[in-house]
């Protein structure tokens, strides 16, 4: 019996092979790409964008990584310093992490896991396309124009007296919100109205459910995003006292709005990391995953219980001590989840069949650095010793593990597991795991040593600092190349591959879900006939492992 | 091995609350330590022992196990419940100043911190407080937030500009601890720092008397030197003729200096006095008006030899 999985008029490769949707011929030119409403196309452009966008996120990371190779002043002014970290910290979060999986991998595959010919509002992925790239130029006209010191979280009142392209940027976050609400109501439409026939919410892939989760986060909580930048225009603009304690105004209430929103962000980043890794695991291990409905719920608690615990970033902020023990004990409660699901994954792996191809490395390293980051999420949430780490290195070092360590690792995972899908072809497998172990080195390098400087008292947002956190800042620099080398050549075999003949086979990994079902890279319409859903994912005893696989 | 860990992450405690503060950061620690194992040490060992020797290697079909979830649902919920209800009750017991605690008034603006002591005196860069004593801190910001930060003793507290927030301690060491400033406030937030001064009750007792014993006995030039380091006037000026965000002092004695205003004023004492005083009357043309006024903040003795100091700066 072939793959039971999908129904058998789905074989596209017996009847050899149909246009696919990078080669249609009906859909050529630089005006079809723009103008497309395919789901496919789209993620490949928010892939494109979003990949831009850490380069240069990036680029401005090293230059902070450099600047503190020595204290003092190296080649940067304080005020340089302080744009360029704003820079850095802002390009990564709203234009590079909150839009890279969803937006660029959720798009291309969600649709194709559901098995739809593509999401539920094509004209509104469009849409959000667009207006993801009206914000990002945005954000670059503010940095040409007079540059932004404010870090990324824009604290009152600092940020409503300092001069430079404060309003401009803030604008910029605001149009950024609607992409991303855009997104977030499409994916949970198609996921309630598109699934396959057959497909119940307990047959969708994991993945799924965790882009989904993360939806849910997009919709409701970037609207809260908006309007507090839309308040602090307005009080830059016309003197209101919202947030400007000179004319009556409460800062701290400015850091309530923030993080109300930015607390849950921080979901919207690591949800689809997690989503991508509960697809890679069982891949690889070719066995069922562990625990399936205890994984796709705890998205969804983490989700709903993670709009409650914002107070945590302000326990020295002089919030009553009532708060501060509760936003503590709920931080503890939405710590549970996360952890469930790293057993499970491992769970995952016993008595399987594993093969350590780079999807699979990426995974692992997934494991060991989140885990780091989630444990040290321990420390911070407990009242007395968040005391003395909060606003310190550790804290970097903390949300580096989780966002770079979690979703960033899993984010390249994803890339190397779909891109023979996306784009039909395969990377060279050595240079893809020398990358990766790069990857995993210089940011152990970069990062690990950040903690014992914060909690040795280094603060963060400096451009200088005592001579004893020298050599640490040093090895800390010297990971900082180590790991953009990794990166760098990552790109390089992935765009390289791009340049060789169309050579992957539709399920080069051997994976269960409907994307692989299809061509690699897809028909235009996804799929020749509607496929079908008999067995749940993952579920490898009627799954025959096509022959071509690795 | 308990030690040595503790003293890779922290820094030596120097207050009441520092021991207990760093009991629960090691017990943490060892927690972080046995769980990243548990996870790094199970992830290894199935990469290895179940590693795929042929295409077609039978794996087991294991859905879930309800024992196994639950504890692993279970015994991470307890521990996390036990390291909440530690770092609550620390945090709780070191809330409020104990009765009979020495009160300063915490002042901060960009980019120094001024401390007003009992009797009335200021300083400025230095908080000087007995050992062995609660101090009380009473905290407010004249321009954007900040944060008052003692790694030694590890305590933190925003300072704002609409309300006043507090903050105690207790050092049981004598010894000077750094205050880095810890909530970002702009250009000079990175050398926004003072000292804590932990001396003996008499040392205290006599700096109160006599003023700071650092500065005594220099002639004015050294005092000014020393001054320009504590009073926070290096953020913004050098010594050495490059442009900070105020002018250089280098050369500008008995120059002839334009203001914004169009109006130019001859550098001498006078001059450099109501600069100190009342930066806000003449501001030097090409720089903003951003340097705070430090009338009331700093004795006649000081003014003199920051005036001698800058006059010896050629
Ligand atoms: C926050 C930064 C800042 C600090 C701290 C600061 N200043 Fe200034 N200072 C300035 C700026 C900016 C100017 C030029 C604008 C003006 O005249 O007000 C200036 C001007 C001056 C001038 C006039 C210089 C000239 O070339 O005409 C003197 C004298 C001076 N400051 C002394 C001091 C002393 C003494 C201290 C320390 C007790 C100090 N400043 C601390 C920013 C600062
Ligand atoms: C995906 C990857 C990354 C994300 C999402 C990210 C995000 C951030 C954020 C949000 C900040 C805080 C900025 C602020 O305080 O306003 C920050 C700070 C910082 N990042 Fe990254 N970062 C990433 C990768 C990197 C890399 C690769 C490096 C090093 C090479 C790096 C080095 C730093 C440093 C040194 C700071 C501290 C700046 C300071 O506080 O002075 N980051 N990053
Ligand atoms: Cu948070
Ligand atoms: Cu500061």
């Amino acid at each position: 019996m072939a793959d039971v999985i999908a129904s058998p008029a789905v074989h596209t490769g017996d009847h050899g092979h149909h246009a696919d949707y990078l080669s249609d011929p009906q859909h050529k030119g630089i005006w079809s790409w723009m103008t497309t409403v395919d789901h496919k196309r789209l993620g490949v452009m928010y892939l494109w964008a979003v990949l831009l966008a850490f380069l240069v996120g990036g680029v401005f990371a090293l230059l902070v990584r450099l600047e503190l190779m020595n204290p003092g002043e190296d080649f940067m002014t304080a005020e340089q310093y302080n744009q360029a970290f704003t820079l850095h910290g802002a390009i990564m979060v709203f234009l590079f992490i909150i839009p890279s999986i969803p937006a660029a991998l959720g798009n291309f595959v969600m649709p194709l896991m559901l098995g739809a010919k593509d999401v539920a509002f094509p004209r509104l992925n469009l849409a959000s396309f667009w207006v993801y790239v009206a914000g990002a130029v945005m954000a670059v006209t503010s940095i040409v124009v007079g540059g932004v010191d404010t870090g990324w979280t824009f604290y009152t009142p600092y940020s409503t007296s300092t001069g430079g392209a404060v309003t401009m940027m803030t604008l910029s976050v605001f149009v950024l919100g609607f992409s991303s609400i855009f997104t977030g109501i499409n994916f949970i439409a198609t996921v309630h109205k598109l699934r396959a026939p057959g497909m119940g919410w307990f047959q969708l892939p994991l993945f799924v459910w965790g882009i989904y989760a993360t939806a849910i986060i997009q919709v409701l909580a970037t609207p809260v995003l908006g309007i507090t930048m839309v308040l602090l225009i307005m009080e830059r603009a016309f003197n209101i006292g919202i947030f400007d304690a000179q004319i009556g105004g409460d800062p701290v209430l400015f850091q309530h709005f923030f993080w109300f929103y930015s607390h849950p962000a921080v979901y919207i980043m690591i949800l689809p990391g997690m989503a991508i890794i509960s697809e890679i695991i069982p891949t690889f291990s070719r066995r069922t995953i562990f625990g399936y409905r205890l994984i796709a719920l705890s998205s969804v608690a983490i989700a709903l219980i993670g709009f409650l615990v914002w107070g945590h970033h302000m326990f020295t902020s002089g919030q009553s001590a009532l708060a501060a023990s509760i936003f503590s004990f709920l931080t503890f409660l939405v710590a549970i989840p996360s952890g469930i699901k790293i057993f499970n994954w491992i769970a995952t792996m016993y008595k399987a069949s594993i093969s350590l191809n780079t999807p699979m490395l990426y995974a692992t390293s997934f494991l060991l650095l989140f885990g780091i980051g989630g444990l040290t999420g321990i420390f911070l949430g407990a009242l007395s010793v968040d005391i003395h780490l909060h606003d310190t290195y550790f804290v970097v070092a903390h949300f580096h593990y989780v966002m770079m360590g979690g979703t960033v690792i899993a984010f390249l995972g994803g890339l190397h597991y779909w891109w023979p899908k996306m784009f039909g072809r395969m990377y060279n497998e050595t240079v893809a795991r020398i990358a990766c172990a790069l990857v995993f080195i210089g940011f152990n390098m970069t990062f690990l040593t950040q903690f014992f400087m914060g909690s040795q008292g280094m603060p963060r947002r400096y451009y200088t600092y005592l001579d004893q956190f020298q050599p640490l800042h040093q090895f800390s620099t010297f990971g900082s190349w180590v790991l953009g080398a990794g990166l760098l050549i990552a790109a390089v075999n992935l765009m390289g591959a791009l340049r060789g003949p169309k050579n992957a086979p539709d399920n080069p990994w051997g994976g269960t879900t409907l994307e692989w079902q299809t061509q690699s890279p897809p028909i235009t319409h996804n799929f020749a006939g509607q496929p079908a859903i008999e067995h749940n994912p993952y579920d490898y005893r009627y799954f025959k492992v096509p022959s071509d696989a690795v | 091995m308990n030690t040595w860990l503790r003293d890779l992450f922290l820094p030596s405690a120097a207050s009441i609350k520092a021991q207990s503060v760093d009991d629960l950061f090691m017990f943490i620690l060892w927690l972080n330590i046995i769980f990243f194992i548990l996870i790094a040490g199970l992830t290894i060992l199935f990469c290895i022992q179940y590693k795929r020797r042929s295409a077609n290697q039978k794996t087991a079909h294991i859905e879930h196990h309800t024992v196994l979830e639950l504890t692993w649902t279970v015994l991470p919920l307890i521990l996390c419940l036990i390291v909440f209800f530690w770092g609550f009750n620390t945090y709780m017991q070191a809330g409020v100043a104990p009765d009979g605690a020495m009160e300063i008034q915490v002042t901060a603006k960009k980019w120094i911190w001024s401390f007003g002591y009992p009797d009335g005196s200021v300083a400025i860069g230095k908080l000087w407080v007995p050992v062995n004593k609660p101090v009380r801190l009473i905290m407010h910001s004249e321009d954007v937030l900040h944060a008052f930060f003692v790694p030694g003793f590890r305590i933190k507290q925003d300072v704002l500009p609409n309300r006043y927030t507090e903050t105690w301690f207790h050092a049981t060491q004598v010894g000077d601890y750094v205050i880095p400033c810890t909530e970002y406030c702009g250009k000079g937030h990175s050398e926004m720092k003072a000292v804590v001064k932990v001396v003996s009750q008499q040392d205290y007792e006599k700096f109160l008397e006599e003023g700071d014993p650092d500065e005594k006995g220099l002639p004015p030039e050294k005092l000014g030197a020393t001054l320009y380091v504590n009073l926070g006037c290096s953020t913004c000026h050098s010594i050495d003729g490059t442009k900070g965000q105020g002018p250089s002092w280098k050369g500008i004695w008995s120059a002839q200096h334009k203001m914004v205003d169009g109006k130019s004023f001859l550098v001498d004492e006078n001059y450099i006095r109501t600069s100190i005083l009342q930066p806000q009357q003449m501001i030097v043309e090409g720089f903003e008006g951003i340097m705070p006024s430090y009338q009331g903040q700093i004795r006649e003795r000081q003014l003199v030899a920051l005036i001698a100091y800058i006059k010896s700066l050629k």
